[in-house]
């Protein structure tokens, strides 16, 4: 299950319908071991793409060396599907490579509703876990 | 005197869970040639048909070596390698 504060959600939806319709991405930080998501980290999409995200290589470094200078870690990475549902597409699968992370699909194909759900993904198997909005 | 190389919780498998490893060489290839002699498999993890695969991401010092001269990048004794998977996906 993944447990995140009202506020840090706020900021991914926001995020993303701002970048619509490009897909945003980003990470959520929160100290090492805990679970807990407690700091937003919007991330640039370096591919600038409906149907495509990758984090700025450069970025990217800076963003996870401050990580582990704070003993945090990325509890949470998330991006938005702009036409398609909340879940994660082959690509997504083949692609991840944080095996400690909650990935967060947020899908702005409806303007009016936006989907939020949360997946683990180890070794190309998905599960979706449910999501838990806190204050 | 040797160059440190920062491994990926994901490639931690390849170190005995390890979070940094050591290595020589005079080049990156030559380095990620000499971690393969400790650290079997961790290459074909990171370079493809002789070149760095498309989504591993890998930093000298705090540049991306792609910018730099990919593998034939020079290295020197008490550098710094990082390695990090691009986080990347898409909707299809």
């Amino acid at each position: 299950m993944l447990t995140i504060p009202e506020d840090l959600y706020g900021q991914i939806v926001a995020h993303s319908r701002a970048d619509h319709p490009d897909e945003a991405c980003g990470v959520l930080a929160g100290p090492a071991g805990s679970d807990r998501p407690e700091r937003f980290i919007p991330m640039t999409n370096a591919a600038r793409s409906p149907t495509f995200y990758e984090f700025d290589s450069t970025e990217q470094f800076r963003v996870w060396k401050e990580m582990d200078e704070r003993d945090e870690e990325p509890v949470v990475i998330y991006h938005s599907h702009t036409a398609t549902e909340a879940y994660p597409s082959r690509t997504d699968i083949t692609l991840a490579s944080e095996p400690g992370a909650h990935y967060v699909l947020v899908s702005t194909r409806e303007s009016d509703q936006t989907e939020f759900r949360s997946y683990r993904i180890l070794d190309g198997q998905v599960t979706e876990e449910p999501v838990a909005v806190v204050e | 005197m040797a160059i440190e190389v920062r491994i990926p919780t994901i490639l931690r498998t390849y170190t005995d869970g390890a979070k940094h490893v050591e290595g020589t060489g005079s080049t990156l290839g030559e380095l990620l040639t000499d971690l393969e002699r400790r650290h079997g498999g961790l290459r074909a993890r990171l370079v493809d048909d002789g070149s760095l695969r498309r989504f591993v991401n890998v930093y000298l010092n705090d540049e991306d070596v792609r910018f730099l001269a990919g593998l034939d990048t020079p290295v020197k004794d008490g550098d710094t390698v990082t390695v990090l998977p691009a986080v990347a996906g898409g909707a299809h």
